[in-house]
């Protein structure tokens, strides 16, 4: 690429000038323009088609602007888009996300902090026995994991209803089993291995002296994880935060076939709606709900900036 | 060395009984240890177990029929269309992914302006879901409304390119949306990977009046090995997974054309109830899975004991 700038040059060489309109240049910039465009495209053309009528739509080309803008998809896809016989549209798939998120986030953090924690500092026999497996583990294709889980959350929930009876005899079923609380534990094993991963390697990279210090001072396990590494640990805390929330409301496969219709997370409503059979398709509507679904993580992209590229790059980079 | 050193001192403190010596951390990490046993050694030793049972409606231990469904499996044509999707799915997108994500690196790498924004805006579709990447390309490759309808209101009026309704290249279709929200991560990788190469090598090349072009080619890329290793199995491992992407975008069709494996055993367990198929088709699924990670592991742990 820069060999046809090279042979323009005439004369003896010295320092380089600075040109701005090289060839070169014009070839880079020209390129990772058409790149930007073709990456922009699919998103240009979601918030257009939602902001278009039906009418418009049949008639003119994907690329052009509303002429008209209107907002009614964005409203039908919120409150009335029709799942099956549900016609109360994304929004309860969009707070069954939520209440997904927020628990699995805040657990399956929890868990993977204390695990790296342990793995970097309070080293035992067989730990790295049991991280190996972990890491391994990720590689694993949940569609060998997934029903044996079924068994094991249906049983444990059996247990945890016979325990809850001890108490009180006429006590409900507990369902772990098509329920949120089987999908949060389901999240947190999953997230564990990358999670552990990414926070085994922070914590080792903690000055060592700190926690010998700690240590003489007579502090213990919980007493250095809440006073020390906590603490100073925060950025990667978020980092494993933005991970977590874009993976877990991303997630289609654990929704589908952990949770009950009524208690679908956003991804697997989004799907429903677009891809029913049943009804005049309504691209805008659809074009809209799609957008909704996907404004969560890209809102926490443009947002975190680094911090994302970081938590993704976590588990590539080795520790 | 510092992470044995730190893990000593905190077991070594004091000396009580083997079991209980750091009891607290042996505790904390449980849910680690029941995660790595119970789910990822016990619940594939069960899959594998049982995909050698005349398992149906439910999973029947006692009824052993060895390789049946193995047998059963690869006379299938559904099964046998998933695998052909998922070689070529997977040999196109590694390749497709490799190589723009090495050439927009390469791009990014030259000292340009915008680096920041270019970057933001390759990357963005890697955060979104694969059901919503689906879901937007089914929408700009749909036939009559969609692309092929532009470019034929643009004067070309014999364009076609229909992918989803046609049997014959439905899984390109599904590759253009899959290498679009994939191939900026894989950018971002390849961009740290150059990152990390001492300036002094590109001081050295210019001195020698090596073009641009032959340095990516020829010295940066053996000195990046160890990233194309990373993402090719980041790649891999997500090839095989590939699921949402597949239901969102054609469900599987026209017909079973656009099958894959991972959608192949969903519906022989949960749709058919045909539970012995599932767990053999998924025990073949991570079988290929370890084609690729046996020899990445050797490769990264036996570089490892050299340091």
């Amino acid at each position: 690429m820069t060999d046809a700038s090279v042979s323009t040059l005439k004369g003896p060489s010295g320092p380089k000038p600075k040109r701005v309109f090289s060839s070169t240049n014009i070839i880079i910039y020209g390129t990772l323009l058409v790149v930007c465009l073709y990456y922009l495209l699919p998103l240009y053309v979601m918030i257009v088609t939602s902001l278009k009528g039906m009418p418009e739509i049949r008639m003119g080309n994907i690329f052009s602007p509303p002429v008209e803008v209107t907002y009614e998809p964005w409203v039908k896809a919120w409150a009335e888009a029709c799942t099956g016989i549900n016609c109360d549209g994304l929004s309860r798939g969009f707070w069954n996300s939520v209440w997904i998120l927020v628990p699995s986030v805040f657990l399956s953090i929890a868990i993977a902090s204390v695990n790296g924690y342990a793995l970097a500092n309070w080293k035992f026999k067989g730990s790295e026995v049991f991280f190996t497996i972990l890491i391994f583990g990720a590689f694993i294709p949940y569609q060998v994991m997934i029903y044996p889980i079924v068994i094991l959350l249906r049983e444990s929930g059996d247990g945890i209803t016979n325990i809850i009876r001890l108490f009180n005899s006429d006590a409900s079923n507990f369902r772990l089993m098509g329920s949120v609380w089987g999908l949060v534990i389901v999240h947190t094993i999953f997230g564990m291995p990358i999670l552990t991963l990414l926070f085994r390697n922070y914590f080792t990279s903690v000055p060592e002296e700190l926690f010998k210090a700690a240590r003489v001072d007579g502090a213990g396990f919980w007493g250095i994880y809440f006073q020390i590494m906590l603490p100073m640990s925060l950025p990667i805390f978020v980092v494993a935060m933005i991970l977590q929330v874009t993976g877990i409301w991303n997630d289609f496969l654990f929704g589908v076939i952990y949770t009950k219709p009524d208690t679908y997370p956003m991804t697997v409503q989004l799907n429903n709606i677009v891809n029913s059979v049943q009804g005049v398709k309504e691209y805008n509507v659809n074009m809209a709900a799609t957008l909704l679904t996907g404004l969560v993580p890209l809102v926490i992209y443009f947002a975190s900036g680094k911090l994302f590229v970081r938590g993704i790059a976590a588990g590539a980079v080795k520790g | 060395m510092a992470l044995i050193d730190a893990g000593r001192t905190g077991s070594g403190a004091k000396r009580p009984l083997r079991l209980f010596k750091n009891m607290t951390a042996k505790i904390a990490a449980l849910p680690m240890i029941a995660t790595a046993l119970v789910v990822f050694v016990g619940c594939t030793l069960w899959t594998i177990y049982h995909s050698f049972t005349r398992s149906r409606l439910l999973p029947a231990p006692e009824k052993w029929v060895g390789l049946k469904n193995y047998d059963r499996l690869w006379g299938e044509n559904r099964w046998l269309i998933s695998i052909e999707n998922l070689a070529i799915y997977g040999a196109c997108s590694l390749v497709l992914s490799l190589v723009i994500g090495f050439v927009l690196a390469a791009l990014l790498d030259r000292k340009i302006r915008f680096e920041n924004t270019i970057r933001t805006i390759i990357l963005y579709p890697f955060a979104l879901s694969f059901v919503v990447t689906g879901l937007v390309w089914q929408w700009l490759l749909n036939p009559t409304l969609g692309l092929q309808n532009v470019v034929r209101e643009w004067g070309w009026t014999t364009f076609t390119f229909d992918p989803l309704n046609n049997a014959a290249i439905v899984i390109f279709g599904i590759l253009i949306a899959g290498v679009w929200q994939g191939s900026g991560f894989v950018m971002v990788l390849m961009l740290a990977g150059m990152r990390g190469i001492d300036e002094d090598v590109w001081k050295a090349s210019r001195v020698e009046g090596i073009p641009a072009w032959k340095t990516y080619l020829f010295i940066v890329i053996p000195m990046m090995r160890p990233v194309f290793v990373t993402a090719l199995v980041i790649i891999s491992a997500g090839i095989i997974k590939v699921y949402d992407l597949v239901v969102a975008q054609t469900s599987g069709g026209p017909g079973i054309a656009s099958q894959v494996p991972a959608l192949y055993v969903i519906d022989k367990m949960f749709g058919s109830q045909n539970l012995g198929l599932g767990f053999a088709a998924s025990t073949m699924m991570l079988l290929s899975v370890l084609v690729v990670l046996i020899p990445w592991a050797y490769l990264e742990f036996g570089g490892k004991k050299n340091d």
